[in-house]
């Protein structure tokens, strides 16, 4: 039986041009690109080429780059490093209460160093209201930060309508690009930030790769202090292959964007459509403004993993929401947040497709996906509805 | 920024300003590390034209000691240092080609 990989957010393979462009690196050209003999001199053009071309698919300049090992680290570099550099200004931060975690628990961290964090609410969509974001700056506010597409349920948020109000503020506004850069077209310069994250395991680019955005400008205190790499703002030894291969990823998705949105989009209207003819399954998510590949649901009276757990036997691969929550087998805070019941949001299941995904899969997968709910629900104790069960209150915190 | 006294003691070259002077370009490396305050200044001096003035932003004290003396070895004039509230401001004109 051959496997469909429905979970795209979560990573994806390779690109294979990606691959043969890193290898090099792994093998001939091994050095460390501070050594001043060639093969230093190689890995270091191939970084700077790297940067160059990772900056080219956000329209960003190359020096603006600075590359991470992954989106959390970047998040982590940007709520620490602006908090920490605009202290002495104000010690406020605002994020919404539908950030990854990598965002929020970095608020929480800076809770505990006695800054102040507001964390917004979202409507039913998921999304940010920016008259919200206008009411919560104060004079001490430093630093807004609000991801730009959730990766739990597929909703992009009006960040350029954000930036503007807190640019007008004059305070610095960073975005966690993680799940959109290589989903949908991002440009620094139409959406206004500051600094923006983003990893290129989203965008067929290899695991512990990632940058963070900083606008030229922007004053920021490093995570990581040691030698001179990435400007003095990021030491250590870079992952040069990893490098190598996110500046690959990035030149190709540049190339291929618009093919791939518009490969996914009506395969991922097909899976909504037929989602939506079985009864108690809700979309979770913006029904229009959600990313392109992705289709979240809430399917009542079962639970998500029962769910992941038959698809997988049936060969499809998917998710049930935040990989954190899942472990944790608690409430996506995300779904609570939309105001889902706790009882429902254990129903959760997320398909991402990409550009590997085919017609036939789709077809298989609306063929087995009712199926499977159908055959839950037999078994399931609250076939005949939640009696008893809808005063469960939420364990999950902001 | 305490050291400043010290240093000040120690190098009576030290020229604290009173006010900052004009530079023709500024660049901000606070919060950056050693040696990022000497790489910066060699990348910035090749951008500017001679006798025109670089303003260096930075918070870290070693500069005290490493650029006055880095313009020492490289001939180039060392203007002065005005101290900002959190950070140092130093003044360089460019007398050579690097």
């Amino acid at each position: 039986m051959n496997k469909i990989y429905m979970d795209h957010v979560a990573t994806n393979p390779l690109h294979p041009e990606v691959l043969d462009a890193m290898m090099p690196y792994f093998k001939e050209h091994f050095g460390n690109p501070l050594s001043l003999y060639e093969p230093g001199v190689i890995a270091r053009e191939a970084i700077e080429a790297a940067r160059a071309a990772t900056a080219e698919l956000i329209n960003a300049k190359a020096k603006e780059i600075i590359f991470t090992a992954s989106g959390a680290e970047a998040n982590n570099f940007a709520l620490k490093g602006i908090a920490f550099a605009h202290q002495n200004k104000g010690k406020h931060i605002i994020v919404s209460k539908v950030e990854h975690h990598s965002v929020l628990n970095s608020a929480r961290f800076l809770e505990k160093q006695g800054f102040a964090v507001t964390y917004l609410p979202v409507d039913k969509y998921g999304m940010v209201n920016p008259a919200d974001v206008k009411k919560a700056i104060i004079d001490e506010t430093i630093l807004v930060s609000i991801i730009h597409a959730s990766p739990e349920i597929g909703t992009i948020q009006p960040i350029a309508e954000i930036s503007k109000i807190v640019k007008e503020k004059g305070v610095v506004f960073h975005t966690d690009s993680t799940s959109s850069v290589g989903n949908i077209p991002v440009d620094t310069e139409s959406l206004g930030i500051d600094l923006m994250t983003f990893a290129a395991h989203q965008f067929y680019g290899p695991k512990g790769a990632a940058a963070l955005y900083v606008r030229s400008g922007t004053r920021i205190v490093p995570l990581i202090y040691g030698g001179i790499q990435e400007g003095g703002r990021r030491a250590g030894t870079e992952n040069v292959p990893a490098i190598v291969g996110m500046g690959k990823a990035a030149e190709i998705t540049k190339r291929d964007l618009d093919k791939r949105i518009a490969h996914v989009i009506p395969l991922r209207d097909s899976i909504i459509s037929n989602a939506l003819k079985i009864d108690k399954v809700i979309l979770t998510g913006h029904p229009e403004q959600r990313l392109p590949g992705h289709a979240s649901f809430v399917v009542e009276y079962i639970e998500g993993e029962a769910m992941l757990m038959m698809l997988a036997v049936k060969g499809i691969y998917s998710a049930s929401g935040s990989a954190c929550s899942s472990k944790a087998l608690k409430s996506s805070p995300v779904l609570i947040s939309i105001g889902i019941p706790v009882h429902l949001a254990q129903g959760s299941v997320v398909f991402t497709l990409g550009e590997s995904t085919t017609t036939e899969e789709i077809k298989y997968f609306n063929e087995t996906f009712p199926q499977i709910i159908s055959r839950l629900r037999e078994i399931s104790p609250y076939a005949q509805g939640w009696e008893g069960t809808e005063d469960s209150t939420c364990t999950a915190k902001k | 920024m305490r050291t400043i006294e010290a240093h000040t003691v120690q190098n009576g070259e030290l020229n604290f300003l009173d006010k900052p002077l004009e530079a023709d370009a500024t660049t901000d490396i606070i919060y950056m590390m050693c040696p990022m305050h000497l790489l910066t200044i060699e990348d910035q001096v090749k951008e500017i034209e001679k006798g025109q003035v670089l303003s260096i932003l930075t918070d870290y004290d070693g500069a005290l000691e490493d650029i006055p003396e880095w313009c020492e070895k490289t001939g180039n004039e060392f203007l002065g240092i005005y101290e900002d509230d959190d950070h140092y401001k130093f003044f360089i004109r460019k007398l050579k080609e690097s």
